[in-house]
């Protein structure tokens, strides 16, 4: 029976000494699906992605290609490529010759070799670099032949391995577009590991969030931004007022000392609960027409937007707004049921606190210092 | 701006005085005995004196027990390198004291020791005979001044193999791995050209001694077994004839030079690493 998952991981398992890397992941990926595994620095991301490229076995568990085990197939016997994070080129082999590693390696003909290889040129726009040193190419260009070597064998399954990282904004962006691109004229399952939730979101055709060893989501952008299941995922993707409250019977919600109309259901009676409610998703109002009132905190003038903080009851809510408002006005906010979002607690709970003490620069400053090094950059030894 | 001293373009004056006192001229000495006579008048005769005595010979012998030596060397010193980098790093750095250890010795009282092991009434032989077998002619044989060379020289092969194979990137080796190349591929497409700039280092480091070493031919070689550096140290000490040793000396450089541009050739290919001429 062949099965319509190409890679199907179920319950891996692997520690790294005494730590626990991954614990008990379940994952299936539909071929031809754009799978992003998405989470923050130790998360476990690219410990997945090497053990289904067979560079980790795993401690417990299997892995499944195409409906079979391939946990003690080596690398090289597997039909997956992997794009490294800081492309791992071959130093002594010219543009020509690293495309071609692969092909060489299977005793391919020359003919076939020349063909594929000006193919990949063309594919990643590097026409004309063939005789040029590895060193002597940009790192958006070296980034391109990393992809064209891994293309050149006709992968089933491409593994990326925050190939973006390295580059800067503006190539990022283009970057991503042209992955996105090559991913749907080939037709060919891409896994690509990130820590930037917006590359997640835009390439992606289903998202996997992932903390702690653990898989906190699985869904596509749309879900995983409107529906996050837990704390840690509506804190991790975008910006969110996360509140406590209590659900008093299905559609109501009560959180800020107002019970609001929403379009969750099915928990018991007056379950505690975490409440979601993104800052786009708030309308400023006049403070008597307004089902919670505040004083604003702070303006900040975004081009697009502005960003507001404003204070209802000692909890700092964040909300991006077109309306104009300022310093030490007391305003009402509005919020529509279906901006709502209710989810079970769970443990993270209550570890995202409100906006009081965000500010640009800190987030700024995280954003420079993510992920140099990925959790198991120092376990190898060749 | 202001030039930080380190920038200073006189800061190589001492080296540069250092390399001409101690390099050039004495190079020029060697030139200038090589073409002249006792009474320092210029001449060819020390020059066609080499070839009428048939000391292109001994030239010939004595490349080719160095290349031997060289080859066995980097035989048993590669895969030393390269299973020392798989080792633990605490491993590592024992190993690389056993490496360095009998190199803080002195090369004489090496090869005194290893004339002991293989004299007629060394080590071995006193052993063989010890349980009733014939004693076997080890001292003064070729083999006795190539296993010398082997011995004497092989830290200078394994150093640099070593350090080009730690330096490799293991990212590298996983990438021939996930492009389908087994253990056997990614040594001779990855491992092997990237460690050729220590691999060209350690057969020069090898190869210039032995090809002019006189010491280990003399105590483990035996008269029969003269290598060029002999000839040329009898010239200078016994006959004193300064202007033959040089010209001997002159050729024996040449000769190395032009070996080491054919193995340049032969391993260089498109690689601007280790280049040596």
């Amino acid at each position: 029976m062949k099965s319509e998952n190409i890679i199907e991981l179920k319950n891996i398992s692997i520690s790294f000494g005494s730590q626990t890397v991954l614990d008990g992941i379940d994952l299936s990926i539909r071929d031809g699906e754009f799978v992003t595994l998405l989470g923050p620095s130790g998360c476990g991301k690219t410990t997945t992605l090497r053990i289904i490229g067979g560079f980790e076995t795993p401690d417990g568990g299997d892995v499944l290609f195409n409906g079979k085990r391939i946990n003690d197939l080596p690398a090289y016997k597997r039909n997956v490529n992997t794009i490294f994070q800081r492309y791992a080129l071959f130093p002594h082999l010219n543009v020509y010759e690293n495309i071609a590693f692969g092909m060489r390696v299977k005793k391919a003909k020359d003919a076939d070799i020349k063909k594929k290889v000006s193919e990949m040129l063309k594919l990643v726009n590097l026409e004309g670099l063939e005789k040029r040193k590895i060193d002597t190419l940009s790192g958006g260009q070296q980034q391109r032949v990393a992809i064209a070597r891994a293309l050149a064998n006709e992968p089933s399954v491409l593994l990326l391995d925050e190939p973006l990282a390295a580059l800067d904004l503006k190539l990022r962006k283009d970057m991503q577009v042209e992955l996105k691109k090559i991913q749907q004229s080939l037709g060919i399952t891409f896994i690509f590991v990130t820590h930037d939730q917006e590359e997640a979101l835009t390439m992606s055709d289903t998202v996997v969030v992932m903390d702690a060893g653990k898989i906190q989501q699985i869904g596509t952008p749309k879900d995983i931004y409107n529906e996050p299941k837990n704390a840690f995922v509506a804190d991790f993707i975008g910006e969110s007022n996360i509140l406590d409250g209590v659900m008093p019977e299905d559609y109501k919600a009560t959180f800020s000392g107002y019970t609001f109309n929403c379009l969750d259901k099915g928990f018991e009676k007056n379950e505690q609960v975490d409440v979601v409610v993104r800052p786009e998703d708030v309308d400023i109002v006049a403070p008597e027409k307004g089902m919670l009132t505040g004083v604003v905190t702070s303006v900040t003038f975004l081009g697009v937007h502005y960003e507001i903080i404003v204070d209802i009851g000692g909890f700092k809510w964040m909300i991006q707004t077109t309306d104009e408002a300022f310093e030490g006005d007391t305003v009402g906010l509005y919020i529509e049921p279906d901006a709502i979002h209710v989810m079970r607690k769970s443990e993270y709970s209550g570890m995202f606190g409100d906006y009081s003490s965000y500010s640009d620069e800190i987030d700024h400053l995280n954003d420079a210092e993510v992920n140099e090094e990925d959790e198991n950059e120092e376990n190898f030894d060749w | 701006m202001k030039k930080t001293s380190i920038g200073n373009p006189h800061i190589a004056t001492p080296y540069v005085a250092w390399s001409v006192i101690f390099i050039v001229v004495p190079l020029l000495m060697v030139g200038y005995y090589s073409f002249t006579d006792e009474a320092g008048n210029f001449t060819f005769a020390n020059i066609s004196k080499i070839i009428e005595y048939n000391y292109l010979k001994i030239f010939g012998v004595s490349i080719l027990y160095a290349l031997v030596a060289t080859i066995i060397t980097l035989l048993i010193s590669y895969p030393l390198a390269y299973f020392m980098t798989k080792t633990k790093l605490s491993t590592q750095g024992t190993l690389m004291l056993l490496v360095m250890l009998p190199m803080w010795m002195n090369l004489l009282i090496r090869t005194y020791s290893l004339s002991n092991i293989l004299e007629r009434n060394g080590l071995i032989n006193t052993f063989l005979e010890s349980i009733g077998l014939e004693k076997v002619q080890l001292i003064n044989t070729p083999g006795a001044v190539i296993l010398g060379m082997v011995y004497n020289f092989i830290p200078y092969m394994i150093l640099p193999i070593y350090s080009a194979l730690s330096k490799l990137d293991h990212r590298l080796l996983e990438a021939s791995s996930d492009l389908g190349g087994n253990g056997f591929t990614t040594l001779k497409r990855v491992i092997i050209p990237l460690s050729m700039p220590g691999v060209i280092s350690g057969i020069t480091m090898v190869f210039v001694p032995s090809v002019s070493t006189f010491y280990i031919s003399q105590k483990l070689g035996g008269i029969r077994n003269e290598l060029i550096g002999d000839v040329i140290e009898q010239q200078f000490k016994l006959n004193s004839n300064y202007n033959l040793g040089a010209s001997l000396s002159l050729i024996l450089m040449v000769m190395i030079i032009i070996s080491l541009m054919i193995m340049n050739k032969f391993t260089a290919d498109d690689d601007d690493g280790g280049v040596i001429v």
